[in-house]
């Protein structure tokens, strides 16, 4: 740097603008810490909604304590709050987004990236990645009025009546409830899925399938035998990142799941989410101490989220680079 | 046999590729076809009719998603481009680079409902009210990371000529940074911030303690202003069915913006141009 700032002036044969050198070099400096301190932002604002979550839900930790995550009573009326109902919900969803959008997002992306030729692969893409932009309050909407009347029609309701020993499948058919929410939640973190597995698998060396296929291996044999495998972690990361997403989903878990805290081995009774019941109850809650315990839930929702979108981050970044 | 297999497993990939676009095509299909009906010009000035009336729109929701937006593009985009500028020219492979843009992923995954919470407890508790202000606030964080890190990607694609030919000129290194090589990404930087407002103006859940929601015209920063997702919610889950039409309609509305800025943002980054 000073090398090309300050050449010999008797070679140039101009006289030496200390002056300017500094002047420019106090630019740079400047411009440098206000680029710092933006980029310093980021981290910043992760600590401070851990801080502020921690410190509003100060009534409601000191309260309950740890019993707050295992108590099933959520009534506001009484002051009794717990989170169970809250967080087997969200658990229960994801966990169905996540079988049904796992597989299906994975073979997408192995699709996508090794089998379609590219003049499919490219509008499919386009498309799979349109689905992610659709805004989540929409896909609520369509839940309620498109989805749920589909799904109890054709899925529902044959299942009640066929397989209604299976507690999981037992009792009175609703429509809004945890298979509801799952669907959607499945439908919208497909794309997350299928994106990041796509470009991991993009990320191993064209050199590993050449020399497979040199050998006379098919297509699908280097898939399973050979990018499978090398994609294994980066793969996982998709899938918890897609998880993350299912987690933290708002607006069309909230109006499919059928809002109702309580807790039913049943899929097809309706059930609560840690982020429905925060956008539910939030303008309602009429004292310190509710408020309060919402805003647990939140802080809740922000460490599990943290911990998941953490944890596929970096088996993602191994994979990718 | 084993061709065989392969055909197979490339039909099967076809089959579930399209399994998983059909949903998209439903609700493309579904909004147009119960939203159109909806779309009068009076739709798009109106303010919303109370229950029972007949017509009102979506003027002041529109009006207000354009201001909440607007709002957090000026206090997101200068952050985010400022962050993505450090991270690709001052420390491209620094360790202070590297964990800002790992925590930048995290944030992007930190759900917008939390968002909604925390610039509750900062801005609306203290204001004793719910404002447009801490609408644009909220908004404004979830689109920093996106910002960071499409800025952050585009600029590392400037050829490094560029940078040494005004370097080699004698212009300080900021004004290069911000004349030539800011200006060489800049398609990249837009297309960046183009997605990341169609991603914010489609946002419920951050606004729902924040904006709150207003079935009037605003355009304080003080009070609480509409949204046109918030009005999609609050009518779809109305048991009216006028509202119901007309949540239809928004959302025709939003979806037809919403995936035109993105159509958009494919065109402006073809292969070739600099992909974030």
């Amino acid at each position: 740097m000073l090398a090309t700032d300050a050449p010999p002036s008797s070679f140039l044969r101009v006289p030496a603008r200390a002056g300017a050198g500094r002047m420019r070099s106090r630019g740079d400096r400047v411009f440098r810490l206000l680029t710092l301190a933006a980029a310093l932002v980021l981290p910043a604002l992760v600590a401070a909604i851990g801080v502020q979550l921690w410190e509003a839900s100060r009534l409601a930790r000191e309260r309950f304590g740890v019993g707050f995550l295992w108590h099933e009573t959520w009534n506001p009326v009484a002051s009794q709050f717990g989170a169970l109902p809250f967080l087997y919900g969200t658990v229960v969803s994801s966990a169905i987004a996540l079988a049904l959008a796992g597989p299906a997002g994975v073979v997408v992306a192995i699709y996508l990236a090794e089998m379609a030729p590219s003049w499919i692969s490219r509008p499919l893409g386009t498309l799979v990645e349109l689905l992610a932009a659709v805004p989540s309050v929409v896909y609520g909407l369509w839940g309620v009025f498109v989805l749920i009347p589909w799904l109890r029609a054709w899925v529902e309701v044959p299942v009640s009546l066929h397989l209604s020993r299976v507690p999981l499948l037992a009792g009175p058919v609703y429509g809004p409830g945890l298979l509801a929410a799952g669907v959607v939640l499945a439908i919208m973190i497909l794309p997350t899925v299928a994106a990041i597995s796509r470009e991991v698998l993009l990320a191993i060396p064209g050199s590993q399938r050449d020399a497979a296929l040199a050998l006379g291996v098919t297509r699908w044999e280097v898939i399973r035998h050979i990018l499978l495998p090398a994609a294994r972690r980066g793969i996982a990361g998709a899938l918890g990142l897609g998880i993350g997403r299912a987690l933290g989903e708002t607006m069309a878990a909230t109006m499919v799941i059928g809002n109702t805290a309580r807790i039913s081995a049943s899929l097809l009774a309706p059930g609560y989410s840690l982020p429905s019941v925060i956008a539910n109850e939030f303008t309602e809650a009429s004292t310190p101490l509710y408020l309060s315990a919402l805003v647990e839930l939140g802080l809740l929702l922000f460490g599990v989220t943290l911990a998941v979108n953490v944890l596929a981050r970096m088996l993602v970044r191994g994979a990718v680079r | 046999m084993r061709a065989l297999v392969d055909r197979l497993m490339t039909a099967v990939g076809a089959a579930v590729t399209l399994l998983g676009i059909l949903p998209l095509l439903s609700i493309v299909a579904y909004t147009v076809a119960r939203g159109a009906s909806a779309l009068t010009p009076s739709f798009f000035v109106a303010t919303p009719a109370p229950v029972g009336a007949a017509g009102g729109g979506i003027g002041n929701a529109l009006a207000g998603t354009a201001f909440v937006v607007g709002l957090a593009l000026i206090l997101g985009v200068p952050a985010g481009v400022l962050a993505g500028l450090y991270l690709a020219e001052h420390a491209p492979s620094g360790p202070v680079a590297e964990a800002v843009r790992f925590v930048s992923d995290v944030l992007a995954g930190v759900p917008t409902i939390v968002v909604g919470v925390f610039v509750y407890t900062l801005l609306v508790v203290p204001l004793h009210t719910f404002s447009a202000l801490s609408g644009g606030v909220a908004l404004a964080l979830i689109l920093l990371p996106t910002v960071t890190r499409t800025t952050d990607a585009v600029l590392r694609l400037v050829p490094p000529d560029l940078r040494d030919a005004g370097l080699a000129l004698g212009v300080p290194e900021w004004r290069v940074t911000l004349d030539i090589t800011l200006r060489a990404a800049l398609p990249g930087v837009l297309t960046g911030v183009l997605l990341g407002m169609a991603r914010i103006a489609g946002e419920t859940a951050p606004l729902l303690f924040t904006a709150f929601g207003n079935p009037y015209w605003s355009v304080s920063l003080l009070r609480p202003i509409a949204a046109v997702p918030l009005l999609i919610y609050e009518y779809a889950i109305s048991p009216y069915p006028a509202w119901i039409a007309q949540a239809w309609g928004a959302a025709l509305v939003l979806v037809t913006c919403v995936l035109a800025a993105h159509l958009l943002a494919r065109l402006l980054l073809r292969p070739g141009r600099a992909q974030p």
